[in-house]
């Protein structure tokens, strides 16, 4: 795992094509603290910043094919790079290393752009194709390697994060008000968007072809699918315990060759199925008694260190835990946004932030996750809501179907005293019933609250615009025909993971500290599997992963395979109100500060500072809106500081 | 001021928090402008029981009485009409 920068096209000399390279690859070496490489010729150039994984010794990189017709940058792993080999080697392919690089590069040198089909693995690399004069980018099918480009004066710069394309000379950084408004609706921008303007993201699934005369292609090579709702041959109709079987099958080979590695993995340990199951498949194949890691919170509404310590136990697994407290959270939002490189609604990478600095202090660079899970195998609380909504829609006279919503929230327990005339309004509105989109209209609508803190201009900016809209133009032709479920799955799995799970709650918050995370749950083949089982095995009735737990039950102890989902969050607004509230959140949040900065209203954004000091974690739409608010503001402190008001840095006195 | 004055003036603070463009009329849903979401009926039904002295039971709080300024202000103006009577 590691950084990956480069360039195609005419930036006048090689010694300023290394030039640049080396601020590209500079501005995240955090990525690959073990070591850099920069390749650069006539009209291309490649950076590489190590993270040491697989052949310490001899897989430094850019690395160049035998025959020296192809160069190659890579961020990521093969997990299957094993088998690949081994096929390569007896068509007559010559290895000079053991790494997963070199697979990468035979296998291209005998497919082409198609080797990506092979390749089980999170990745972006982009080769160099030297005869063909074509750089040729991939990037893995979930999204859990990022990778951004950005086109200045004919010349195609890409890179791992945003920050090494800001090192570029005259590229800087100007937020995009569409992404905004995207990150205001769904906590994150519809790629290929990013918060900054004219800088793309290449989406999950998909390559990049460029060619020295200027041409770029751009090509989805893989999409998530469910079959239609109409079509029961498109299931998986065996009987549930064959399916249990091979879920179970599935995910102890994709949790084996993700330990696949020349230096020690270790496990997150939430202490909830998923990450539970991970880590139990997981010790049985390490030889060395496994490292687990786990954060822990000081208010027991969101502490789960004494399910983590019931795992902990039941496995033998070696146990760190770090404490997250209300004021860490706070002190270590700026630097959560310079990982993020986006605003966030959520404090929820900040804990994630800290974890993997205690992977990192513990001397570990991976760790298997849990992640996933929930959107595969459906476990969000989503899930359930969208289902009452639809069961409590279908007939609107009925007095005792909103009741349910009552139920699906046992943790949040200001819900419970909802009058349930205003749930049901709430979670239903007669015409929602057609939106491609209904599942996930109470999470927008409430998240779109935090637009009411638009300045004038801002609006002006975007008037007309509806994220909403463009996000349902997004959307499959299929769409229509899947199952409910499915649609909602699509959403979460094909959005929210890569635009915002896999991303700033994800790489970004573990490469700061250059850790890698491994998903066992995002392997291709249990994605493809798990779309064909029937959405009845998913979420029975209310029983969230029903099928995972009928696969998980004989590896787990019985309480940890039947616990309801507890999500996973953090204190929201606490950490920046308050008598303990970090110096910086005053300032910038100052009526003049916001003034300046000019996205919000001073005035709307004062009362709303005033309510949360006065209220503390009151209601999601608040928290978000104020969040949204304040990491706006540390988005433009950390990358536009032109347009922040915050005091100029202080230049170290030599 | 009147009832209804002193019930815009907290939901323009409290849910609206904007005095600019935004117009807000006495028969518009709150709900469906999304200044309420889920937990913003507790506040509202917390103002109202502390700034008028009333006392609200479960079976009044229901949107007939609580989505718009005006249904708010009625059904605030029969409950202290109600507690003087007694």
């Amino acid at each position: 795992m590691c950084g990956i920068a480069g360039y195609l096209g005419d930036v006048r000399s090689e010694a300023e094509g290394r030039a640049v390279l080396g601020a590209m690859i500079g501005a995240i070496r955090h990525r690959g603290p073990d070591g850099t490489g920069i390749v650069a010729e006539e009209g291309i150039g490649l950076a590489h910043a190590r993270l040491s994984i697989i052949d310490l010794a001899a897989g430094a990189q850019p690395m160049a094919s035998a025959d020296g017709r192809l160069e190659i940058t890579f961020n990521g792993e093969i997990f299957n790079y094993v088998e690949l080999r081994a096929e390569l080697l007896a068509r007559g392919h010559r290895f000079r290393t053991h790494s997963d690089t070199e697979v990468i590069l035979n296998l291209y040198a005998e497919m082409g752009p198609a080797c990506v089909e092979r390749l089980n693995g999170d990745f972006t690399f982009a080769i160099w194709d030297r005869p063909a004069r074509t750089l040729f980018i991939a990037r893995d099918r979930m999204g859990v390697r990022p990778l951004f480009h950005t086109t200045r004066n004919g010349v195609l710069y890409f890179g791992s994060e945003v920050k090494a394309l800001l090192a570029v000379p005259g590229v800087s950084a100007e937020l995009d008000p569409i992404a905004l408004d995207q990150i205001f609706t769904f906590w994150f921008p519809l790629a290929p968007r990013t918060a900054f303007k004219d800088v793309l993201e290449l989406p999950p699934g998909h390559t990049l072809t460029a060619t020295a005369d200027g041409r770029v292609a751009i090509r989805r090579y893989w999409a998530l699918d469910y079959p239609d709702a109409a079509d029961a041959d498109g299931l998986d109709q065996r009987p549930d315990a064959a399916i249990a079987d091979d879920v179970r099958a599935l995910l102890e080979d994709a949790a084996r060759i993700r330990l696949r590695a020349d230096v020690p993995v270790g496990s997150y340990l939430s202490g909830g199925l998923d990450s539970s199951l991970i880590t139990a498949i997981a010790r049985r194949e390490v030889s060395d008694r496994l490292r687990t890691f786990s954060v822990g919170f000081e208010s027991a509404e969101y502490d789960e260190a004494e399910q983590q310590m019931a795992m902990v136990q039941a496995l033998g697994t070696e146990h760190s835990s770090i404490l997250c407290t209300t004021a860490d959270i706070g002190r270590v939002m700026p630097d959560v946004i310079r990982a993020t490189e986006r605003p966030i609604l959520r404090t929820s990478p900040a804990p994630l932030f800290r974890l993997s600095g205690l992977v990192r202090d513990s001397g570990f660079k991976v760790v298997l996750t849990g992640e996933g899970a929930d959107e595969v195998f459906a476990g969000y609380d989503i899930f359930k809501e969208a289902k009452v909504r639809r069961f409590a829609a279908r007939n609107p006279a009925s007095t005792w179907r909103p009741l349910l919503l009552q139920r699906l929230y046992p943790y949040l327990p200001r819900l419970q005293n909802q009058p349930q005339a205003f749930l049901q309004s709430f979670f239903g509105r007669p015409e929602d019933a057609a939106d491609p989109l209904f599942s996930h209209l109470p999470r927008f609508r409430t998240t779109a609250g935090a637009k009411l803190f638009y300045a004038a201009e801002t609006r002006r900016q975007l008037a007309g615009y509806s994220a909403m809209d463009e996000l349902r133009s997004l959307l499959p032709e299929r769409f229509a025909r899947w199952h409910p479920l499915s649609q909602a799955q699509y959403l979460e799995a094909g959005h929210l993971l890569p635009g915002y799970i896999l991303s700033s709650q994800g790489d970004r918050v573990a490469m700061a500290h250059a850790v890698e995370g491994r998903f066992p749950f995002l392997d291709h083949r249990v994605v493809e599997f798990a779309s064909r089982i029937p959405p009845r095995l998913k979420l029975r009735s209310l029983r969230e992963k029903h099928i995972l737990r009928e696969a998980a039950a004989p590896l787990l102890p019985k309480t940890i395979a039947n616990r309801v989902k507890q999500p996973y969050r953090a204190p929201e607004v606490a950490p920046f109100v308050g008598a303990g509230a970090p110096a910086y959140v005053a300032d910038r949040l100052a009526p003049g500060a916001i003034a300046a900065s000019g996205l919000f209203d001073p005035v709307a954004v004062g009362r709303l500072a005033a309510k949360v000091s006065r209220n503390g974690e009151v209601g999601f739409k608040d928290n978000m809106a104020f969040l949204g608010v304040l990491t706006t503001e540390l988005w433009l402190d950390a990358f536009a500081p032109a347009r922040s008001s915050a005091p100029p840095r202080s230049v170290a006195a030599a | 001021m009147t009832i209804e004055q002193r019930v815009t003036g907290f939901i323009r603070e409290n849910f609206l928090f904007s005095d600019q463009a935004t117009p807000l009329s006495p028969a518009d849903s709150l709900m469906e402008a999304g200044l309420i979401d889920s937990t913003g009926v507790l506040e509202l039904v917390a103002y109202l029981e502390q700034e008028f002295g009333i006392a609200m039971a479960d079976a009044d709080i229901v949107p007939a009485n609580l989505d718009t300024i005006a249904g708010i202000s009625a059904y605030v103006s029969r409950k202290q009409s109600a507690a003087k009577a007694a």
